[in-house]
């Protein structure tokens, strides 16, 4: 069994409930930590939890603590953030297998993880950019459930007014997600180069895949970041596949975390909500302090396929499916808080079917939203900002045209 | 969005030509001496010469004086004083923070800059030239254009885009292309070409404090040329509407519509048909490439009932041909010849002088295309 030094200060909950833990642990093929000293009964008392020696690999960067500091209501909520996040992406595909989301909608399920743990980790100050698998990252930065699915289903009151779709999605501190991969990245160097400009004292925060990570201008962001001590955490979120190309098969060097050679890196058990919590906590310190630009690689797995049109199965084993799936971070999470004791299995489940009944509830209400209207005063609004939008609008013919 | 209709298809306008016999008796009541013939005569009424750069670094100096929101980023702006000296002495004036060196590597810097135009910032991005920006162009359109559309409103996007663009002397074929119909054709973005000096000043001021993101395509060929300023332009206060195109001739035989440097040749060309044939051709510098000035060469076309356009672009899909399909959608009846182009013509730019001289528009070519139009 693997403790880190830091770990081994914490003494184990009791034998019989370690040794359930390792061997959960270990069919898992999970990082295996001991629990926390002494839980607190209160709900909002701090206490600490120690993070498994896996969770993270250093470039050029001191590690962060292998421990994080939290309450039980934090904990809960980090479970219930990625509950929510899970029913509402299966949510989705359920109705796009009903037909009734077009286009595109790429799926999360596997990552909540990062996109839950990175949240708990900043400021509603600091911004946050991704790249098109961005319904997780969209709930988390305040959008509500019923104007993501709203805007996958193209209603006029979705987040983006049924005028973006399931890559789009925007709000406060939000810069959305971008279906172009790795243009992002120059963009969120640019968002930290105007934290910088206004003095804010923020830090940005940006995912791209592990297929975007060989762009050209994620290196040109780099330089510059770096070059102008630019206060952003560049992160690959990698999932091990770039639409059907295996890491392997696309990257020369797969250490993403390394891969901003002059940048310090970190690389993350992304299937793990507390040490990408403790990991973006720590990054954002350094990156505060006027350290500059940091280089993060959240490991990853995508459950579903590339988009709704993959099964996901052609370039990938069904064995390693599954063997990945039993490295779910939702689980991952639950059996943690239950061994320690932090909830039964009977509050995890009562925590799983309110969220079932919430998000249901959230889904029933989008549909009952309605389309756009199909008026060209709804189909040219919002190309210009109002108020400097030219006086002519050029439909498909004359007579749709103004001049 | 519910502009009024100012023109409608010609199809179903009544034939209303007693309009356009109005229109043209207001325009001559209102004629004024051409900027082509004003060159020169600089000093009386408070006039001064000025260069189209030190136009556009009055611009420049002014909006980021104005705005502490403004910063200008691009290779070469700050130290070397710009590699078209359009940015010089901007570093000095406002410092490392509003004057941005970047590396080579336009994608990167211009996904900076627009990244933060979303962040809340109004970046100038200079591109050395718009040949480069092709490297950029998916953040130009995919970023920042498209943005606040996709959005739904609410991420807007005030940045903009500097540079020159089209033809230039002796550069061969990847530093002497013509963006017009490029950024022209996408919906997010206004794009503006100022020909004098007067137009560099007012529409770059004006795409910098334009909300959303504006192409400015100078020329290099046209920095080093002197014009009139009016003591009003030389305010910092003046701006030019995006949008609106200027009658720099008024004429009543022929309607010449054209852009940028080909303006003045475009001046050339109508003086000379003036000398030589007497014919009184009105050029109109559009000044604004998106929007289009409809409006503007719609009445002209009407007032004279032929058109002419003349750039400096590729003949397929550009500017001139939306311009004669426009004159058709919008004044097809009112034309009594078929409208014509002068354009590039469909080649890499070769370097050779006597070859290049043939893939551009030249005074000559345009008299006689307009002679032959008006059958002289």
């Amino acid at each position: 069994m693997l403790i880190s030094t830091k770990a081994k200060f914490f003494l184990p909950l009791g034998a019989r409930r370690s040794t359930v833990t390792r061997l959960r642990a270990e069919q898992r093929g999970f990082a295996q930590v001991t629990g926390p000293e002494t839980i607190p009964e209160e709900n909002d008392r701090p206490f600490t939890i120690p993070l498994a020696e896996e969770s993270f690999q250093t470039y050029n960067l001191d590690p962060p603590p292998y421990f994080v500091e939290t309450t039980k209501n934090q904990l809960k909520q980090l479970y219930r953030d990625m509950i929510v996040i899970r029913r509402m992406e299966l949510g989705a595909d359920q109705l796009y297998k009903e037909r009734k989301i077009r286009g595109f909608c790429h799926l999360s399920t596997g990552q909540e993880a990062v996109a839950v743990g990175i949240e708990h980790a900043i400021s509603k100050e600091d911004k946050l950019i991704t790249a098109y698998r961005s319904h997780g990252f969209t709930y988390m930065r305040g959008g509500t459930i019923r104007s993501i699915i709203g805007e996958l289903l193209g209603c006029r009151d979705g987040i983006a007014h049924g005028k973006g779709g399931s890559m789009h999605m925007y709000s406060k501190s939000y810069f959305g997600g971008n279906g172009i991969v790795g243009a992002n990245v120059p963009l969120r160097a640019g968002i930290a180069l105007a934290q910088q400009y206004d003095e804010t004292g923020n830090v940005t925060i940006n995912l791209y895949g592990d297929g975007a990570a060989n762009q050209g201008q994620v290196h040109e962001a780099f330089n510059m970041a770096k070059l102008w001590n630019l206060p952003v955490i560049f992160g690959c979120e990698n999932n091990k596949y770039g639409m059907g190309t295996s890491d392997k098969r696309a990257s020369a060097m797969t250490e993403y975390y390394k891969r901003g050679q002059y940048i310090p890196g970190l690389r993350i058990d992304g299937m793990d909500v507390l040490a990408v919590l403790t990991a973006v906590k720590h990054g954002r310190d350094f990156v505060k302090r006027g350290n500059g630009p940091l280089v993060y690689e959240y490991v990853t797995y995508r459950f579903a396929g590339h988009s709704m049109s993959d099964p996901g199965i052609a370039y990938r084993s069904r064995a390693e499916l599954q063997k990945t799936r039993e490295n779910d971070p939702l689980t991952n999470l639950k059996m943690k808080l239950v061994d320690w004791g932090i909830i039964t299995e009977d509050e995890a489940k009562a925590i799983e079917k309110e969220v079932r009944r919430f998000v249901n509830e959230e889904v029933e209400n989008a549909k009952q939203m309605p389309a756009p209207e199909a008026s060209l005063d709804v189909l040219f609004e919002d190309i210009y900002v109002p108020g400097s939008e030219p006086s002519q609008r050029r439909g498909r013919t004359v007579d749709e045209t103004w001049c | 969005m519910a502009a009024p209709r100012l023109f409608r298809p010609t199809a179903r306008l009544f034939s209303s030509r007693l309009a356009s016999t109005a229109l043209r008796s207001n325009l001559r009541q209102s004629a004024c001496a051409p900027s082509i013939l004003r060159r020169g005569y600089a000093t009386e009424d408070g006039t001064k010469q000025v260069t189209v750069r030190d136009a556009l670094n009055e611009a420049l100096a002014e909006e980021l004086e104005l705005n502490q929101k403004t910063f200008i980023l691009g290779e070469e702006v700050a130290q070397y004083n710009g590699a078209y000296k359009v940015t010089k002495g901007l570093l000095d004036r406002f410092g490392p923070k509003r004057v941005i060196d970047t590396p080579i590597t336009e994608a990167g810097f211009c996904g900076i800059a627009v990244g933060a135009a979303l962040a809340g910032l109004h970046p100038i991005a200079e591109f050395m030239t718009f040949n480069f920006a092709m490297q950029a162009i998916d953040q130009i359109i995919n970023s920042a254009a498209k943005t606040h559309y996709m959005s739904g409103g609410i991420q807007p996007c005030n940045i903009t885009f500097r540079g020159p663009n089209g033809f230039a002397s002796g550069v061969a074929a990847q530093h002497s292309q013509d963006y017009s119909a490029w950024y022209g054709s996408i919906p997010g973005l206004k794009v503006v070409s100022p020909w004098s000096s007067e137009d560099a000043k007012g529409l770059l001021k004006a795409a910098i404090r334009d909300p959303n993101p504006v192409v400015v395509l100078e020329n290099e060929l046209m920095y080093g040329q002197a014009f009139p300023m009016s003591e009003a332009a030389q305010k910092n206060d003046f701006v030019l509407p995006i949008g609106k195109a200027k009658i720099e001739r008024p004429g009543k035989d022929l309607t010449i519509v054209s852009v940028s440097r080909c303006v003045g040749q475009s001046l050339t060309a109508a003086a000379e048909l003036k000398q030589k044939y007497g014919v009184d051709a009105e050029v109109i510098n559009l000044r604004s490439i998106k929007p289009l000035d409809v409006e503007t060469i719609i009445a002209s076309l009407k007032k004279t009932g032929r058109i002419m356009v003349v750039e400096s672009g590729y003949p397929m899909f550009g500017l001139s041909s939306e311009i004669l399909a426009l004159s058709m959608e919008y004044g097809f009846d009112y034309l009594t010849a078929p409208a014509v182009r002068v354009t590039g013509a469909e080649v890499p730019t070769p370097y050779a002088a006597g070859l290049e001289a043939m893939a551009f528009p030249q005074e000559d070519t345009i008299v006689s295309q307009a002679a032959k139009l008006l059958r002289l």
